[in-house]
């Protein structure tokens, strides 16, 4: 079953917006690329010893962003996510692996590696959404999943 | 003070992810959905933090030098190699898979939902397996001074 989702430019483009001065802040006092992946991943073995405490403090942000949100406004999350458990460890597993062996995900590469026109991440931006739309067209409108 | 920074701007960007829309996997798979359920908001997303981003690089890198570190970490890569091509194509399929990242993921942690436990713990195994097996070395982020 496929759920329509509302059009919503404005809320999007301000969340765009939040997104990009957060990687500018963090830029401009940490000297550091918001990427996620890079963060979270760096996080687990094998350690190499390079400021833990940041990389907690990073998740630890993003965990308290919606509480925060909802505490705020007093509405909930619009939030849809699957309940096939072996899709979403197929999921999982894929973008966990990749976003490390390519060296980055939607943040790294599609935000802040994109904003400085890194070819690499030119390259897998486009990559990425390439067979992201690609998996999502099979499971729609072939598999019809 | 780098942590709280680092706390403050996360917390920031994690509130960006909950307004864009991109915390809910839906909407990004509906995103990815040019052929049936489109929506398009998220291009708004990708392209207002491009250019904040992009224009606040611009008079970061001015300075010199980051407020509470030596230097900008920045990679020093430029080759477009087969890990990167095959890391972010596998990551691709994963995304549309679900439509979660992982930041919205971990966004979306907290609000409790069966399926996004099961998409994070399968996400840190993947990124374990990448980080343990016995791959190229990842590249190193190496100090620039812009």
């Amino acid at each position: 079953m496929i759920e329509t989702t509302e059009f919503t430019p404005l809320a999007s483009a301000l969340g765009g917006i939040l997104i990009g001065s957060s990687a500018v802040l963090l830029m401009a006092f940490t000297g550091r690329l918001a990427g996620v992946s890079g963060y979270l991943s760096r996080l687990l073995p094998p350690y190499t010893g390079e400021q833990p405490l940041e990389r907690l403090a990073f998740v630890a942000g993003l965990l308290a962003a919606a509480p925060l949100y909802a505490f705020v406004t007093g509405s909930a999350v619009t939030h849809v996510v699957s309940s096939n458990n072996g899709l979403l460890v197929a999921a999982g597993l894929l973008v966990g692996f990749g976003s490390v062996l390519g060296s980055g995900c939607t943040s790294g590469h599609g935000v802040c590696g994109i904003a400085r026109l890194s070819p690499r991440s030119l390259a897998a931006t486009a990559i990425f959404m390439a067979t992201g739309l690609a998996t999502v067209f099979i499971m729609r409108h072939v598999a019809g999943v | 003070m780098q942590v709280a920074l680092t706390f403050f701007a996360s917390l920031l960007f994690g509130l960006g992810l909950v307004i864009s829309g991109l915390a809910n996997p839906t909407k990004v798979q509906n995103f990815l959905d040019i052929a049936g359920a489109w929506d398009p908001s998220l291009v708004f997303t990708m392209a207002a933090a491009i250019l904040v981003t992009g224009l606040g690089y611009v008079l970061v890198f001015k300075r010199g030098r980051p407020v509470f570190a030596e230097t900008f970490q920045l990679p020093t890569t430029t080759r477009i190699d087969l890990k990167l091509v095959s890391g972010a194509a596998v990551f691709g399929i994963g995304w549309g898979l679900v439509g979660y990242c992982p930041g919205p993921a971990l966004v979306a942690l907290p609000l409790g939902k069966h399926g996004t436990y099961v998409f994070v713990g399968a996400m840190l195994v993947g990124m374990l397996a990448a980080r343990i097996l016995p791959l190229p070395r990842r590249q190193n982020m190496k100090p620039i001074n812009q």
